[in-house]
This record gives C-alpha cells, sequence and structure tokens, in this order.
C-alpha cells in the first residue's frame, strides 16, 4: 500500500530517475498494487500445517492452560501462565526437541501491571525443526517501587531445562528487575555494580530529555 | 533473606593456593570486558566473565525513536558488520510494515551483508593473529579488508557505519560500473586470502598453539546454544542462510563449513572458509541481480507497525543474529530486543576456560570470534 506512489512513477517513466525527494503525494490512484516481481508464494498453503500440528500437541497435553497467540510460518508463539512455565518447557524439550534458547527477552507493560518474558527457543538436533522459532511467552507481576530479587516480581527459571538461558536471564534480571527462582547465578551481569536506579528497560525509567 | 553484597564487594573464602587475576578491562587482550580467572599454578580453575563496560542501552534507545531514526544508531554496537545487525531489524520492520522489497535491493542487501562478513572477519583475524604473537596476520588482513571497505564505500558512501539498509530496501542504488570493479576486487581478494594458509593456518607454530585446546563437543555446543563459527566447528551443520533464508539466499549457491573438532584451531579455521564462501555468494548475486529497478520502497511520512511482534533473524559474522520487535502501533517500536552472537557465545567463555592452561586463553577466548561491544549492546 505504500508502494503505490512509487509504482506509478516508474510506469510512467522507464529511464532511471534519480531518487524522488520524500514529497509525500497521496494519489492514491492505482490502489491495488500487483507485485512487481512476481515471485511464487511457494510453500505458503503447507507450512502453517506443520506448525499447526506443533501447537495442537502442546495444547492437547496442557488443554487450558496455555494460550496459542499464534502461528505463523516458521514462528508459533504460546501464551503460559508463570505456574506452568516449567511443565511447558520440559515437554518443549523432551517430546518436541528444542533444544536451545535464542533469546530471552523481557517486556514491560506498566498499564497492565506486568512484566512479559519471552523466550525464543530453537533446535539444533532435530533437521526438520531448523527453521521453527518456538516462542513461549509468561508474565510477572509488576511492582511500582521495585526491589529487584525482593518483591513480587518473580518467575520460575529455566536454567535447570534450557542451560542456555543462563546469561540471558540474568541480563533480564538486571534490566526489568524479574528475578528467576531457581537460578544459580542470580548476579548483575551488564549494569554496574552499584547500580541504584530502577531497572533500567523498564518503562517508567525515562531517557534524559526526552 | 540476609541482603547479599555485591560480587565484586563479598568476601570469599579461597583456597591459598589458588590466586585470582583480573584481565581487563583495560588490557587489550580481552577486549572492552572483563574476565576474573582465577588460577592454581598454570591452571584456569574458573573464569568468571564480567561483561558490559560497553554497554550502551542500545534497546532502551530505540523505544524512543522511530523505525527510520533508530537506524544509524542500532548499528553501533559492531561498527564492522553494521549490514548485518540491522538487517533482522529491516527485515522485522518490513514485516510489521507490510512492505515487500524489490528485487534488485534484495540482491544489493546480500552482496553488502558478505562485504561486510568479510570485512568484519577479517578485523577479527588480525586481532587473533596478533594475540597469538603473529604480526604478519595483522598486517596482511589489516590491509586487506581495505579493498572490501573501499567497496562499500562506493556503494554507501561510509567507510565503516554504513546505515545503508532501510526498511523496503536500500537507501540508495549502486554507482555506475560498481559491478566490474567489485568483481575484480572480489576475486583480487579471494586470491589474496588463499595465500593466508600459507602463512597462517598451515604454519605449525599456529597449528601447535590452538589443536586440541579449548575442545567443545557437539553436545556441549548445542547444550550452551552456542551460534556461528563456534557451532560449525564442533560439528553442527547449521546456517541460518541454509536454514531459514532470507532475501535471495535461497537463490544463490554456496555450502556451510562444518569441521569435526571442536577446538580452537576449527573454531578459527570457519570464518576464514566462510570468507571464500562469501566470495562466491557475491559471484553469484553479481551474475544473477537484475540490472536496473527500483532498490526501495517509498515509506509514508512516520510509517507504523501493525499490533504484532516478530522475531526474525538472520547470520551475521558472529552468528546467529536475532532482532525482537514489539509494536504497538506507534511511530516508535514499543520493544527492540537484539539477540546477537556475541552475547550467545559468552557462555562458552567459563565452560572453555576452566581446565585450560593460562597461556592457552588468548588463543581459547579469541577463538570464539568474540566481540564485546556486541555482547554488551
Amino acid at each position: 500500500m505504500s508502494s503505490d506512489s512509487e509504482n506509478s512513477e516508474e510506469k510512467s517513466t522507464s529511464k532511471p530517475t534519480p531518487k524522488p525527494a520524500a514529497k509525500p503525494t497521496p494519489k492514491p490512484a492505482a490502489k491495488p498494487t500487483p507485485k512487481p516481481a512476481a515471485k511464487p508464494v511457494k510453500k505458503e498453503p503447507e507450512l502453517p500445517e506443520f506448525e499447526k500440528g506443533l501447537a495442537d500437541k502442546i495444547v492437547e497435553k496442557f488443554a487450558e492452560k496455555t494460550q496459542i497467540a499464534f502461528v505463523k510460518p516458521n514462528r508459533v508463539r504460546i501464551n503460559v501462565k508463570r505456574e506452568d512455565i516449567h511443565d511447558v518447557a520440559e515437554f518443549v524439550r523432551d517430546v518436541l526437541n528444542f533444544d536451545h534458547a535464542e533469546s530471552v527477552s523481557g517486556v514491560d507493560f506498566p498499564t497492565e501491571k506486568e512484566i512479559e518474558v519471552v523466550y525464543h527457543l530453537g533446535s539444533y538436533s532435530d533437521p526438520s525443526l531448523s527453521e521453527q522459532i518456538l516462542t513461549i511467552a509468561t508474565r510477572a507481576q509488576r511492582e511500582d517501587n521495585p526491589l529487584p530479587g525482593h518483591d513480587a516480581t518473580k518467575l520460575p527459571s529455566l536454567r535447570d531445562v534450557f542451560y542456555s538461558v543462563e546469561f540471558h536471564e540474568r541480563e533480564v534480571f538486571e534490566m526489568l528487575g524479574v528475578y528467576f527462582d531457581g537460578h544459580p547465578d542470580n548476579r548483575r551481569l551488564l549494569l554496574p555494580e552499584d547500580w541504584a536506579d530502577l531497572p533500567p528497560l523498564r518503562k517508567d525509567f525515562a531517557i534524559k530529555g526526552r | 533473606m540476609t541482603a547479599e553484597l555485591p560480587p565484586g564487594l563479598a568476601l570469599q573464602k579461597v583456597d591459598e593456593r589458588i590466586m585470582t587475576l583480573n584481565v581487563g578491562p583495560q588490557h587489550p587482550g580481552s577486549g572492552h570486558m572483563r574476565l576474573i580467572v582465577q588460577i592454581d599454578g598454570d591452571y584456569i580453575v574458573a573464569c568468571d566473565p564480567d561483561p558490559g563496560y560497553v554497554h550502551r542501552g542500545e534497546e532502551k534507545m530505540a523505544e524512543y525513536r522511530n523505525y527510520i531514526t533508530n537506524i544509524p544508531h542500532l548499528e553501533r554496537p559492531v561498527i564492522h558488520d553494521s549490514c548485518n545487525i540491522l538487517y533482522p531489524y529491516v527485515l522485522g520492520a518490513e514485516d510489521l510494515m507490510g512492505i515487500e522489497v524489490p528485487e534488485r535491493a534484495k540482491y544489493i542487501r546480500v552482496i553488502a551483508s558478505e562485504l561486510n562478513r568479510c570485512i568484519y572477519t577479517m578485523y577479527w583475524l588480525a586481532i587473533y593473529g596478533i594475540f597469538l604473537g603473529h604480526s604478519t596476520m595483522f598486517m596482511w588482513p589489516a590491509g586487506d579488508r581495505e579493498f572490501l571497505i573501499d567497496l562499500m564505500e562506493k556503494m554507501s558512501g561510509a567507510r565503516v557505519t554504513h546505515a545503508h539498509f532501510v526498511p523496503g530496501g536500500v537507501r540508495n542504488d549502486l554507482p555506475a560500473n560498481f559491478e566490474d570493479v567489485c568483481l575484480r576486487q572480489v576475486n583480487y581478494f579471494e586470491k589474496r586470502i588463499k595465500e593466508y594458509a600459507a602463512v597462517f593456518y598451515d604454519n605449525p607454530i599456529l597449528i601447535s598453539r590452538t589443536e586440541g585446546t579449548g575442545i567443545l563437543s557437539r553436545q556441549d555446543a548445542i547444550r550452551l546454544g552456542t551460534t556461528g563459527s563456534v557451532l560449525r566447528a564442533s560439528g553442527v551443520d547449521y546456517d541460518v542462510r541454509k536454514k531459514e533464508p532470507y532475501d535471495v539466499y535461497d537463490e544463490l549457491d554456496f555450502d556451510v563449513n562444518v569441521l569435526k573438532e571442536g577446538d580452537s584451531y576449527a573454531r578459527s579455521k570457519i570464518p576464514w572458509l566462510d570468507m571464500l564462501e562469501s566470495c562466491r555468494i557475491i559471484r553469484h548475486a553479481l551474475q544473477k541481480m537484475p540490472k536496473s529497478g527500483s532498490v526501495r520502497v517509498k515509506l509514508k511520512p512516520n510509517p507504523k507497525g501493525a499490533l504484532d511482534s516478530v522475531y526474525k533473524r538472520v547470520e551475521s559474522g558472529r552468528g546467529a543474529l536475532g532482532c525482537y520487535i514489539v509494536s504497538d502501533k506507534k511511530p516508535e517500536p514499543y520493544r527492540v530486543k537484539l539477540s546477537v552472537g556475541s552475547f550467545r557465545n559468552l557462555i562458552a567463555i567459563p565452560y572453555l576456560l576452566k581446565g585450560e592452561k593460562l597461556g592457552n586463553m588468548p588463543s581459547v577466548y579469541w577463538s570464539l570470534n568474540y566481540w564485546p561491544v556486541e555482547a554488551d549492546r
């Protein structure tokens, strides 16, 4: 939709034009732009089948404890309650063969009084899963006056399930103040040892001048 | 629970045989980080990496700027490989905005990304060489990477920090005659790096210092979640370019280099072999690239992402590089998380150094293809 002005210009002139200035011309003349390079959308119909199967296996096992957020090509996301995340992670490792964490991110939602922790899991050992990323998200309670490690913002650690989350969870702890119960080494990683301010990736930690 | 002291202040009871050494953060051998090493005689008994000395809060800054103005600062963690670190962010932003990129732009991106991979790897190789006391291996890569830097300068206007990728394509079209110059330079570059085998990789001194040190088994490489050259040196055939091809990588011919040994020698050889593959990719991409056409989809002013989240990944010089973007229909992303290869390989440092001789520390540490600035973000 954003490419209509570019395309209509290309149709009129075929000589190489210099890049047009960023002049927003609201000209909705040729609305349904056909894709210029007619690249066949191959594998599009059958790929979500596989991801659907993955999602169904988790739902079959855990029923209403999990909620499928989306199933897209190569990406499945499930939302789990914090009590169940350890069981779901063990199931995902032992039955579905996901063997490492690619990334662990924390996202702060101050209006919902929750902090979301998102695990992106991948698999090296199972070739059929090599392009898949399974996303498991859970939420911890958020406190307005955080006391990292000593308040209710806690989640069970997945370090004993996926060894590779060790440093990622340490980073989430210092950046968002989510304490991981059962993590063997809940120390600061990137921040200075004497950091006494809010966890910096929380939304109420403001950058100066912004 | 008693209030615990910060780790630097806590008193630890140690064996009197054990000595604690701080390697870094100023010591050039560690990069911009500190390794707290405990040694017993000549052997390392424990190692605690302490990164964060170059933490710049890229992820926080990205929440305050819109999708376009994020580009120049998000590439800062690794300026030699700036195209690859922007790549997943740009792919994710395109996904959120629903943009289809022109075919020619995809090829330009692949060429720029491969050139950047070589530029980064040459810099790393120079450092690896000098820390093993091989000063020729510092001079040669540092000089030869200039050929490719010149190419990137022609393409983007900047020697490093190109900021060339934007959501919707690339910033500029290629200059006239770029294809010929690029082909000539890349062919010469390939001839040059093949000569490195004789002076460096087949050098008996290098082999005796690196072979059999810091062995990472296949199971441990998977369990630790390592990525990139570390993973492929341990016998796992995994490259995002092959496994989950982005842009036009599925149309190009290249092989994934895998070695089984898992030692420092194998880990240092994989990036060099990758550069030879990069030359192949660049030549094939130059041949298949459409000769003309648009290179950039024009965006609306202040483009907004859909109410969604996206995780995209590419293969950078240091392994898989993922970008998780959460969007809430504002011009600024709600959250940007970069999952970089260096940070993922950091966990291997204490694991590999334990039980190793102190003298082997540089060869093991630098063979991890680790870039401290990128790990800190």
